[in-house]
């Protein structure tokens, strides 16, 4: 059975570029960058030639990324620096959508005391200009807001809301984890002062993740230790994994176009496939602002992890934003902060895209999927 | 990925006796859209009191789909009586077994099954459900006399396990502190919070215990620095020292105050200290 691989907002294929890059750095050049002999040294120059790459994808100078282990660590590391450089300021600014790797730090800050203003979405997922002004407070150590969500896909306003925080002098974080290389980003004129990025939703293997830093933004480190990254990350650089996102940041550049219109027209191809054929069935967000490569589909009256396993016994790979495929027992922290009704909300399906995605799959999942819903809504008690 | 069972994958992809029974004179509901999973449960029951026929409608997961699924299979063929003493547990080990976290989907089948053959003998629904009973967990809906049968049936001894086995406590999780109470009459114990009360010293004991500690624990440490350590006051729990020797110099005095001082001084006095530089 061929896999047909529609979960890339979890994790994405290794590039083959990415892992050829990577090959000689796990094989004779193991040196250690921070030597000062040739052979740690020209691993310098890797690392270096990887923090250039990254950099120009982000319109940032090399001298603004630091790499990390993941998109968690450049998290917690932003939210961390934002308040230990301004012990006087007590509160911090998020959404209700955000992803774990940030609600659950905001939530730990708030243990310790701070206080954390958790914006709202609309039915569509969108967040109020006007609550998010009168929340930018002199006493906001941080605003952090996501590029783009990773279940809906939805794009958040980051330019205005980074022009916002600037004029009242809040520092801005963005969580671009599932944005980078799907969104067009330019930190050149966005006033973004820090940036989450992870590889492994880039195509490289997991286990390296960024962080952009705006020039003269003061800065904590949040692992102290070595002097690597000029001191503001310790620990030994992950050398193959650097080489293998800087690769991954050149591909996302040059694949650009491609991401936005190719891979996009496969999306809507796909949920407009499954839409039309099944009875209802809704689309989840703001579907005229949102990534590229998302979509996340309601289907009324059966749960989500049912509909998960029966793709899965075709080959499909997907997600889903039910109670029962995470562990927890309520739906997604998102659907419902969007007001999604339960009855649709427990029937939740992410399919995301890639590059790697082809009309056959695309074809292939459509054909399938009316199938998949009947059956569960044949079994289940509550019918239209 | 759950990691279901052969048996589970089985009824799920292929489930037995799908669909209402025309002439079924023993219907059971429980559950609901806003849970994530409900099932109606179909029974015909003969005149010898026998179950002759079982069919099912289930919304929710796999397990839920599965359990439901092998419920109608162990109980055709099977009198009232019999019935009746079916556990969740019985459900979950005709599958093989369930993942901790879904053993919520056998009790669903268990109750169904009891709110099934309740109606046929003409009795209000379940004796465990909402208007007996006093209801604990808002949001799923769960009764203290459905948490304490999970409890006997399955001998749980966490509120971790109350929540796998019925949701209690799933959502919000206001209700734990009460979910904990009743675990802890059920297992007759006191409730952790009794079990280990705050250690209460008079300002006295403090004051020595706290001499005690900066003499035997704290002073040797500073010494190996060249340092020491003076008691000025203890006021309640505020303890006020003054660093001496080098330490009185040092630039991470801060540090010494709090990573060791304070340390164990909460340690071996009281957890409540806390510590001043005079």
């Amino acid at each position: 059975m061929k896999t047909i691989y529609l979960d890339n907002n979890a994790t994405t294929a290794i590039a083959p570029e990415v892992r050829e890059a990577m090959l000689p750095y796990l094989g004779d050049l193991y040196g250690n960058p921070s030597s000062m002999h040739t052979f740690g040294g020209q691993i310098s120059e890797a690392v270096e030639n990887a923090r250039e790459q990254l950099a120009s994808l982000l319109g940032a100078d090399p001298d603004e990324i630091i790499f990390t282990a993941c998109g968690s660590e450049s998290d917690n590391t932003a939210v961390w620096s934002a308040l230990q450089t301004q012990p006087e300021k007590r509160r911090l600014v998020t959404t209700r959508v955000e992803h774990p790797a940030i609600l659950n730090v905001m939530q730990h800050w708030e243990r310790q005391g701070y206080h954390v203003t958790y914006l709202g979405v609309d039915n569509k997922g969108r967040l109020n200009l006007d609550e998010y002004a009168q929340a930018l407070t002199p006493d906001t150590a941080l605003v952090s807001i996501m590029f783009a969500n990773n279940e809906t896909g939805n794009i958040h306003p980051i330019q205005r809301m980074a022009e916002m925080a600037k004029e009242k002098g809040v520092l801005f974080h963005t969580d671009a984890v599932q944005a980078v290389g799907k969104a067009s980003i330019d930190l050149k004129k966005m006033p973004v002062d820090m940036l989450s990025l992870s590889g492994h939703k880039l195509h490289t293997p997991k286990g390296i993740g960024a962080m952009y830093v705006r020039r003269g933004v003061r800065f904590r480190p949040l692992i102290r230790g070595g002097h690597q990254e000029r001191g503001r990350r310790a620990g030994t650089e992950n050398v193959p994994y650097i080489v293998g996102l800087g690769v991954a940041a050149q591909l996302a550049a040059a694949h650009f176009e491609e991401e936005l219109f190719n891979v996009a027209k496969l999306r809507n191809a796909l949920e407009q496939g499954i839409v039309k054929n099944i009875p209802d069935s809704i689309i989840n967000g703001d579907v005229d602002n949102r990534l590229p490569n998302t979509t996340n589909i309601s289907f009324k009256n059966v749960e989500g992890e049912a509909i998960l396993l029966m793709l899965d016994r075709l080959g499909i790979c997907a997600s889903s934003g039910s109670a029962c495929s995470s562990g927890s027992l309520e739906p997604s922290h998102v659907l419902r902060a969007m007001g999604v009704p339960f009855n649709y909300a427990h029937g939740s399906i992410r399919l995301s895209l890639s590059r790697y995605t082809t009309q056959e799959e695309v074809d292939f999942t459509v054909q399938h999927f009316p199938e998949v819903i009947n059956t569960l809504r044949m079994i289940s008690p509550f019918k239209e | 990925m759950w990691n279901y069972t052969k048996a589970v994958h089985d009824h799920f992809l292929h489930p037995h006796n799908v669909g209402p029974l025309k002439d079924a004179n023993a219907v059971g509901e429980v559950g609901s859209l806003t849970c994530g999973d409900a099932l109606k449960l179909y029974l015909k029951i003969n005149d010898k009191n026998i179950i002759e026929d079982a069919g099912f409608e289930t919304f929710g997961c796999a397990s839920a789909i599965a359990s439901s699924s092998v419920l109608t299979d162990m109980v055709k063929g099977m009198s009232v009586d019999d019935a009746l003493k079916l556990t969740n547990k019985d459900i979950a080990n005709a599958l093989g077994g369930l993942p901790k976290q879904k053993m919520h989907c056998s009790v669903m089948g268990q109750e169904a099954l009891e709110a099934a053959i309740r109606q046929w003998k003409g009795e209000p629904p379940v004796p465990h459900a909402h208007e007996e009973g006093k209801l604990v967990c808002k949001c799923f809906g769960i009764t203290d006399a459905q948490i304490i049968r999970a409890i006997r049936e399955n001998n749980l001894k966490t509120v971790e396990e109350i929540t796998n086995y019925t949701k209690a406590g799933g959502a919000c999780g206001s209700c734990l502190d009460e979910i904990s109470e009743i675990l802890a009459a059920e297992i007759k114990q006191k409730p952790l919070k009794e079990l280990k009360p705050l250690p209460r010293i008079t300002n006295i004991q403090r004051m020595q215990l706290v001499l005690k500690t900066i003499d035997e624990d704290i002073r040797p440490r500073l010494a190996a620095d060249g340092g020491d350590i003076e008691l000025v006051d203890v006021e309640g729990k505020r303890v006020v020292v003054a660093l001496k020797g080098r330490c009185a110099q040092c630039r991470v005095s801060d540090v010494t105050i709090h990573d060791l001082v304070e340390r164990l001084l909460r340690e071996h006095v009281e957890p409540g200290i806390v510590v001043e530089e005079a």
